[in-house]
């Protein structure tokens, strides 16, 4: 174990990939000499050639068809897009050609592929460059949708994605980028499988349910009403799609209060599926309070560092929901 | 360049195949055996057949909604291809996918697409790996004048270009996208000049024209390989509507008798008397078999199970 960042946790876990499957391949927008816009995929285009790593023009539609296309056919591909906000720009490709392939043509292809894109807001990008859209693609079916919260997740996650034969979408997180946490060594290939959730937190009077960025902003909360004697539970959901209900609903029964909290956009959120989960389940019969969910704010992402710091859940917004639970 | 006579009746079997395929499809319609939509490129004939026909099985093709032609060429089975068309468990997609997503990976079809211009970004990637791969093989796209409109048109041969992929751009220009004509649609009146916009090679073809369209697409793969990818525009004409429920009222029943008059078919069977290379006999043996070959892909897909519910999570997800 060592400490490395989230985005070098990324750079291993496709680096490694990479090394051990010559059909995988790297195409994006400025991933090569220029090593990614948020220096994700430094020192790959050395190590890997212009054939592997592959800059694209400004194409988001093509990259995204690209990949797909390559994948039907025999290769593996990432994808990169610069920002998550620009799967707007490849929404056909994405949702109408990769993730339906397999299921209109009768399960004669496959589409391994991974789209690797940033998300969520913190860093003054402002409207078209904030964004958290996970919802939007975890209602295709056909896709599965990954947001790690930790460097070892990213890793672990991202290497599970690559191997996995379906078209993954990879939410990172921009504002996590720079984060260090503890990571297996180099070569330890170390996988988490999708659709496992993991516990962050132990804790016994009320379950927080979220993922991405939120994970660490409500550990932090978590430390703090432990010095007030609430003990608060963090899991971690990591895939959305597919999704452990298991644990979630195991921690609501353990607990009896249920917090959701992302920082999407609440109306439409992936939240409200997961408040489902738990109510449609027999944890409903063990619920001491109703299971409340903690988003965004219904509007775009301002730049104003002031109001895009009061847009998204806060440590004082989660303390008092929590508090309310109680 | 001078066809073997098997290639004739090759292309010949194929047009008369998708013609009497289509007319089939038409009429099941009207019978009520078939519900949804489809789309058909009767008049178009020689666009399909003639390009695919002269791929090997390792080239790949991506069909449009409008593909029947494209399959019938890259020898797909007919059969499936009927059963699909109404929906059957036995059907190239075991009826999920409808004649709008027929497919056969297994001679290199991969796939019609619902979407106008949403094979376009695939076929680069398919390319891509023939590329990677130093395969002696390209990919075929297909796609009609209204998806140059698209802005996957765009960025696909823009990429393809400046990656020099083997691509095979053909647009399958019949002046329509669905109601609006291309003079209300674009400002050009032949569609391969946009090629040299991403510099590349673009030629414009008769597309009822089935032997010079076998011809240059041997031609254009071996220029792709040795150059980078190309568009070939080949220009013919829809005589049916957009799609089952089309009334027609956007343009004259004297512009449809005209491009009647230019059939693929007829101009193909003219060619074969003329130049000897068949007699009517022969050309009748073969019109008597592409009927019976229709009539067994009707038997074969009215006699087959329907798919069932319980089967319907299969293929969302792959292992």
């Amino acid at each position: 174990m060592r400490d490395i960042t989230y985005a070098q946790a990324i750079n291993e876990a496709m680096s490694e990939e990479m090394r051990l499957d010559k059909n995988l391949i790297f195409i994006g927008e400025d991933i090569g000499v220029y090593g990614g816009a948020f220096g994700v995929s430094k020192g790959m285009f050395e190590e890997f050639g212009p054939e592997r790593v592959k800059d694209t023009p400004i194409s988001e539609q093509v990259i995204t068809g690209c990949a797909a296309g390559a994948s039907m056919t025999g290769l593996k591909t990432i994808a990169e897009m610069m920002f998550s906000d620009f799967m707007t720009l490849a929404m056909d490709q994405l949702a109408n050609q990769a993730a339906k392939n397999r299921f209109q043509f009768g399960g004669q292809g496959a589409v391994p592929m991974v789209l690797r894109a940033p998300g969520g807001s913190g860093t003054g990008a402002a409207e078209q460059h904030s964004q958290s859209l996970e919802a939007w693609v975890a209602h295709v079916p056909g896709l599965k949708v990954v947001i790690p919260s930790t460097p070892a997740d990213a890793k672990g996650l991202l290497k599970a994605s690559i191997r996995d034969n379906n078209p993954v979408v990879f939410l990172e997180q921009k504002l996590l980028y720079r984060q260090k946490g503890p990571v297996a060594e180099i070569g330890e290939d170390e996988i988490i499988p999708l659709g496992k959730a993991d516990v962050k937190r132990e804790g016994k009077d009320v379950t927080i349910i979220t993922y991405g960025r939120m994970v660490p902003r409500s550990l932090k909360v978590a430390e703090d009403l432990a010095k007030e004697g609430i003990d608060v539970e963090v899991v971690d959901i990591r895939t959305l799609v597919p999704l452990d209900k298991e644990a979630l609903i195991k921690s609501a029964k353990k607990t009896g209060k249920v917090l959701v909290v992302h920082e999407a956009c609440q109306t439409g959120g992936f939240g409200g599926e997961l408040v489902s989960v738990v109510v449609e389940s027999d944890a409903f019969f063990y619920l001491d309070a109703p299971v409340k969910r903690l988003g965004g704010l219904d509007v775009p992402i301002p730049y104003n560092p002031n109001l895009e710091a009061q847009v998204v859940p806060t440590e004082e917004k989660i303390t008092a929901a929590i508090k309310n639970l109680l | 360049m001078k066809l073997s006579k098997e290639t004739h009746k090759e292309l010949y079997l194929k047009m008369v195949q998708t013609r009497k395929f289509e007319e089939t499809a038409a009429r099941l319609f009207v019978e009520g055996k078939v519900h949804g939509t489809a789309h058909f490129c009767i008049g178009e004939e020689a666009t399909g057949v003639g390009v695919c026909t002269s791929l090997e099985v390792e080239d790949y093709i991506l069909q449009t909604h409008r593909g029947h032609n494209q399959g019938i060429g890259k020898n797909m089975d007919i059969k499936k291809m009927m059963a699909e068309f109404l929906g059957k468990e036995t059907g190239y997609c075991k009826g999920k996918g409808g004649c709008m997503h027929i497919a056969d990976f297994s001679v290199g079809s991969l796939g019609a697409n619902g979407i106008v211009g949403g094979g376009i970004p695939l076929a680069t990637g398919a390319a891509l790996k023939q590329q990677y791969n130093k395969e002696d093989n390209i990919t075929v796209v297909f796609f009609g004048d209204g998806a140059t409109n698209e802005g996957s048109f765009h960025e696909s041969l823009n990429l393809a270009a400046t990656w020099k992929l083997p691509v095979l751009f053909v647009c399958t220009n019949n002046y329509y996208g669905m109601s609006t004509s291309t003079k209300k649609s674009m400002a050009i009146d032949d569609i391969s000049i946009r090629a040299e916009g991403y510099g590349m090679k673009g030629i414009a073809l008769d597309g009822n024209d089935v032997v010079n369209i076998y011809e240059e697409t041997i031609k254009a793969k071996k220029y792709i390989l040795e150059n980078g990818p190309m568009l070939m525009v080949l220009n013919t004409y829809r005589w049916m509507g957009h799609s089952k429920s089309d009334a027609q009222i956007y343009r004259t029943k004297e512009e449809v008798a005209e491009w009647k008059e230019k059939c693929p078919i007829k101009r193909h069977r003219d060619f074969i008397l003329k130049n000897k290379v068949m007699t009517e006999a022969e050309l009748e043996a073969i019109e008597a078999q592409a009927a019976q070959d229709i009539k067994d892909a009707v038997a074969f897909a009215e006699s087959s199970p329907e798919p069932k519910i319980e089967n319907i999570f299969d293929d969302v997800y792959a292992d």
